[in-house]
């Protein structure tokens, strides 16, 4: 027996509303593709540039808990802010992360590299001196690559010594695109 | 012997789900069926961090199915219908409530929520907040207080 999609629907958005879900997820259409966006009641959790929930759903329970539902609503506030960024109307984004079961560095990592203007870039290196770690410019590229905020935590934002794009999760093409939105490159 | 996982809920709801519709059905007609379809859902995701092994999950879904099911035709019988004029149709007391929390604190709309539209105990509302049982009923009576609040003025 199949389940009416207005049946599912209702359950999944009565299961956020109330409050019941740990991590609730959904995909957000964005001009880089599909994204898979993770939201827990301490804030956003994950984006993803894979949209396919499938192998997905353990790494967010790890993060959260084991009640991981899909529903639009939980990710409704990560969908606005994502909206108007790719509209261009947006610079910095207000929401709350959630950045549990991170290693300390990391999160220390990750709190400097909020801290870069949209349009502008930064270096590994320059990143690793304003996390106290002035010779780790490499844990800092894996810290980069392991992002699991893409986008709102803005690696796109981290360029080689010289200047060369070097490398991108979501890959280079991604990279270029979102530098190209906030008029970083040309 | 080595204990199983909890898998993530939305791949134990993709799993259950049909088979929980077709009891519900089965016992209560498709019309009421959709009601008890999400609240034995709810009812789920409510204990479903409390479960310490992944062991006969179809089994704990079906139960709680079935006490679903028995809830409603109790609250169908003709001599409880008579008390409860208050209630203008069929819509379960939590629907009923939704509206009337929107804008309560997340924790406090749903321990009123739990509390008097499911009738909870407060101990397994606690289980639900992730809090004590002392936190759940002040959640619930601060909830009521603002909403008493509001109303009034």
């Amino acid at each position: 027996m199949t389940i009416s999609p207005d049946l599912d629907h209702r359950f999944r958005e009565a299961a956020a509303t109330l409050g019941l879900v740990d991590v609730g997820y959904d995909v957000v259409e964005s001009p880089v593709g599909p994204l898979l966006v993770a939201a827990s009641d301490r804030g956003l959790a994950s984006i993803s540039f894979d949209p396919e929930p499938e192998g997905q759903l353990e790494r967010l329970a790890r993060i959260a808990g084991p009640r991981v539902l899909r529903s639009s609503r939980s990710v409704d506030d990560a969908r606005r802010e994502l909206d108007e960024y790719f509209a261009g109307r947006r610079h910095a984004f207000g929401l709350s992360l959630d950045l549990r079961a991170l290693a300390p560095f990391t999160v220390s990592v990750l709190q400097e590299l909020a801290q870069v203007p949209y349009g502008e870039t930064t270096t590994y290196g320059a990143l690793a001196a304003r996390a106290g770690r002035p010779r780790a410019s490499r844990a800092v590229g894996t810290v980069m690559n392991r992002n699991r905020i893409p986008i709102v935590l803005p690696c796109h934002r981290v360029v080689g010594a010289t200047g060369n794009l070097v490398g991108y999760a979501g890959g280079l093409d991604r990279k270029t695109a979102l530098l190209r939105l906030e008029g970083a490159i040309l | 012997m080595a204990t199983v996982a909890i898998p993530p809920f939305e791949l134990f709801y993709e799993e259950h789900r049909s088979e929980v519709l077709r009891l519900l059905r089965r016992r209560l007609g498709a019309q009421r069926a959709d009601d008890a379809f999400q609240e034995t859902f709810l009812r789920a995701l409510q204990a479903y961090r409390r479960l310490d092994h992944a062991e006969h999950l179809r089994a704990w879904v079906l139960t709680i199915a079935k006490n679903v099911a028995v809830d409603t035709l109790r609250r169908a019988r003709p001599e409880s219908e008579l008390v409860e004029t208050g209630i203008p149709d069929n819509r379960p007391a939590y629907e009923e409530l939704a509206p009337l929390t929107d804008g309560l604190p997340p924790t406090e709309r749903a321990a009123v929520v739990l509390r008097y539209g499911y009738d909870l105990p407060y101990d397994q509302i606690a289980a639900a907040l992730g809090s004590s049982e002392d936190a759940a009923r002040q959640a619930a009576s601060t909830g009521v207080r603002r909403l008493r609040r509001r109303t009034t003025s």
